[in-house]
């Protein structure tokens, strides 16, 4: 039985969320009430059958770890395989390695051990729901050394400029990997890789001094590699900024959209907290919004995210915003436009206003 | 070797809640909107440090036993001690049913006597409230008691629906009255016991080979201790306490979450966790059309209608133009647009169509619903319901 094992790949994410990753990495970026952006490649991963997945995590990953813990509940925290989380302490004195090649060279042992003799590699700002069995069953089918997942956006933003886009032949194989903006079918970061090739490749970038392994071990040889595009279908987003962050999760206050990303029988898992049921006091007036549990809620909401055990009380308004857990919005105030990371207090009667495109953003733990 | 084993009585079918437990027993039966009523002892145990723990079940356990699973939630996944769930069993020397309460117990001795205790919780699974067992535990071990028993205090007119128990002015027990028609007074027993697991160790051997023994704490052992002169004190419990034995208490229990008082803090108290078997649903996603107040609502639930003074369990729909009101919603309820339901105790996964009009009388109990009944009430209405 051919299988395949996981890899999240936090180096070389394209990002710039200023207050929300000052003490996280991207990965850890609350999302959609109550996941963090990596729940959806951890998730992705588990339901495609894979049992033990690797994260190379380089800095700011303290909160990381503390969201995944012993991955329970990806049902990872398993006797054989499991979650390996992998931050950067290597000591081979001999080591040459440069960028992501440096995890790759330190980290042999895992994919030395596993007994999967695939690998599926991803990041962790492509959110979608979905397996790669699909994928999978085509690579081997194809008899591919990588396969690509790819998808096709219809209107081209601000977020997509950074990826790759891929041109294939009617057979799907890969004929380029360019950045040709106009080209709608992008490279989501996610690609089944033969484990020997991995291998061989993670050699070769290191021989010659490259520092990054998709560029310079699979883009760059592209020629010599039988590389195959599975298209990817269904409601997708790429996360990489304020801008694209704020736009997705008000995206989802689209019943349709809500439905597409979470309510199929693959499920997005995440931590699970034990909040109770949210409360809807006397004076609430809820609208085109959601709330995580936890949230106890006397105020006016609409058109905005609660993520766990938010405190809206009376009088208060909150407007197109997203709420990080257990903010505290006092009496009277007004929010409107606005990003609130955790554990923000907004005091009696303040008034925050943000514009559509640009969101105003308050870091966490502050009093206003 | 522990100080404290705790016994949690969990086989009961609950007959007077109806349909409620056709299925399943009724500390597993939904409550809270997330969770189910035995989590509020499971959580007193954890949270008093109760870290081993028996729970016996007889009556439909597929449910509970899945509910429990290794005790997780209640940080009860433990090498040493942990909760271990006790079901009847056959042995070598016959091996039957439990046949009371105190049969329960006496046919697990040997689950107990592993951890060699020096005392015995003996809680059952049915109860809604918040206490600290250690307290309860630390008078008995003050009072060198052979038992001690925890109460509360019932309204006059009420004490006679209750177990009563007639105390000395230091709380010590000399006479224990079930249902009494002229109580002596207002101290009901609330079905928790500490005991020194000698004395009852000896007590349920000796009630065992008594042939006409209905083997019931209240029933046999306990009066048979009171006639031996045994030293049993009671503790006086204050706060909030609710048996829900019947539909009516049940939905009692469940509306009291939404007042003020107890409901304003109970599950939000950090000091005293409720822990569940919790889900992986999203957030609730609450539409332009909803207007929702005085409620609680539960992950995965999509609200489009209007809600007022109800409990939506997880994974409920409640389209456009329907009303929901002093009702609850267990998981996967599907409610169909313009539909009104009033007092209505609506069971998992039960569809209501479009235009379904069902309310409780204002002083009868609450209507219980699953999709049989109303599968059965819609077919003989020919849909006049609707």
């Amino acid at each position: 039985m051919k299988t395949l094992m996981g890899l999240i790949n936090l180096e070389h994410e394209h990002h710039v969320f200023n207050e929300l990753t000052y003490f996280r990495n991207n990965a850890s970026i609350p999302f959609a009430g109550r996941y963090r952006l990596i729940d959806f490649a951890l998730s992705n991963m588990v339901n495609s059958d894979i049992h033990e997945v690797a994260i190379f995590a380089r800095s700011k990953y303290r909160s990381l770890l503390d969201h995944l813990g012993t991955g329970e509940n990806w049902d990872l925290d398993r006797r054989n395989g499991g979650l390996y989380i992998l931050p950067p302490d290597w000591n081979d004195p001999t080591d040459v390695s440069k960028g992501d090649l440096q995890f790759f060279h330190n980290n042999r042992d895992y994919f030395d051990r596993g007994k999967s003799e695939y690998v599926l590699i991803s990041g962790s700002q492509f959110i979608a729901n979905t397996d790669y069995k699909e994928a999978f069953k085509l690579h081997l089918d194809r008899g591919a050394d990588v396969t690509l997942i790819s998808t096709s956006v219809d209107e081209l933003k601000e977020e997509h400029t950074p990826y790759y886009r891929i041109q294939a032949d009617d057979l799907g194989w890969v004929q380029n990997i360019t950045n040709e903006r106009r080209n709608p079918t992008l490279f989501t970061g996610t690609y089944i890789i033969n484990k020997s090739l991995l291998r061989e490749l993670v050699d070769y970038c290191i021989a010659y001094n490259f520092d990054n392994f998709f560029v310079h071990g699979i883009k760059d040889k592209l020629s010599n590699l039988k590389v195959q595009i599975y298209r990817h279908k269904g409601y997708s987003a790429f996360i990489n900024s304020i801008e694209s962050y704020y736009r997705h999760n008000m995206n989802l206050l689209d019943e349709e959209n809500y439905r597409n990303l979470f309510f199929k029988p693959t499920f997005i898992r995440t931590k699970i907290s034990n909040n109770p049921p949210v409360k809807h006091h006397n004076q609430s007036m809820v609208k085109r919004s959601i709330l995580a549990n936890g949230c106890l809620v006397d105020g006016d909401v609409e058109g905005s995210v609660l993520f766990r055990g938010v405190k809206v009380n009376e009088g208060a308004t909150i407007k197109n915003s997203i709420i990080m857990q257990r903010c505290e919005i006092d009496e009277d105030v007004y929010l409107e436009n606005v990003i609130l990371d955790k554990d923000v207090h907004v005091t009696k009667g303040q008034q925050i206003i943000g514009s559509k495109d640009k969101p105003y953003v308050v870091a966490k733990r502050q009093e206003i | 070797m522990k100080e404290c084993v705790g016994m949690l009585l969990a086989g009961g079918e609950g007959k007077r809640l109806g349909a409620l437990t056709n299925r399943i027993a009724k500390p597993a039966v939904p409550f809270g909107g997330m969770y189910r009523i035995i989590d509020f002892t499971l959580s007193n145990c954890s949270n008093s440090n109760i870290q081993t723990l028996g729970v016996l079940t007889q009556y439909s356990p597929l449910e509970l036993n899945r509910h429990i699973g290794n005790g997780k939630p209640w940080d009860m996944d433990r090498r040493n001690g942990g909760v271990t769930v006790l079901s009847p069993y056959t042995a070598k020397t016959g091996g039957e049913w439990y046949s009371g309460t105190a049969d329960a117990i006496y046919q697990n001795i040997h689950f107990i006597d592993q951890y060699n205790p020096e005392y015995v919780l003996v809680i059952s699974g049915d109860h809604i409230y918040q206490m600290d067992y250690r307290k309860l535990l630390n008078q008995h071990k003050q009072s060198n008691a052979d038992a001690t028993i925890s109460v509360i205090e019932v309204p006059w007119e009420d004490a006679s629906r209750f177990g009563i128990l007639n105390t000395t002015e230091n709380m010590r027990i000399y006479e224990f009255e079930e249902k009494p028609d002229q109580p002596q007074s207002n101290l009901a027993s609330m079905g928790i016991y500490i005991f020194t697991w000698e004395t009852l160790k000896a007590y349920l051997m000796k009630d065992a080979r008594l042939t006409t023994s209905s083997h019931d704490f209240g029933k046999d052992i306990i009066p048979a201790m009171l006639e031996e002169e045994r030293r049993l004190y009671a503790y006086r419990f204050e706060g909030y306490w609710k048996d829900v034995g019947t539909v009516q208490s049940y939905w009692e229990a469940n509306m009291d979450l939404l007042d003020e008082g107890w409901g304003r803090s109970a599950l939000i108290n950090r000091n005293w966790k409720i822990s569940t078997n919790d889900s992986n649903f999203p957030p609730q996603f609450i539409g332009e059309s909803a207007e929702v107040h005085h409620s609680m609502i539960n992950s995965g639930c999509f609200v489009k209608g209007k809600i007022d003074s109800s409990i939506l369990f997880k994974d409920v729909e409640v389209k456009t133009g329907s009303t929901i009101e002093q009702s609850i919603l267990h998981p996967g309820v599907t409610v169909g647009s313009n539909s009104v339901l009033r007092r209505v105790i609506v069971m998992e996964n039960t569809e209501i169509p479009e235009g379904t009009n069902i309310s409780a009388g204002d002083d009868g109990e609450p209507v219980v619903i699953n999709q049989d009944i109303l599968d059965g009430m819609l077919a003989m209405t020919g849909g006049e319901q609707r």
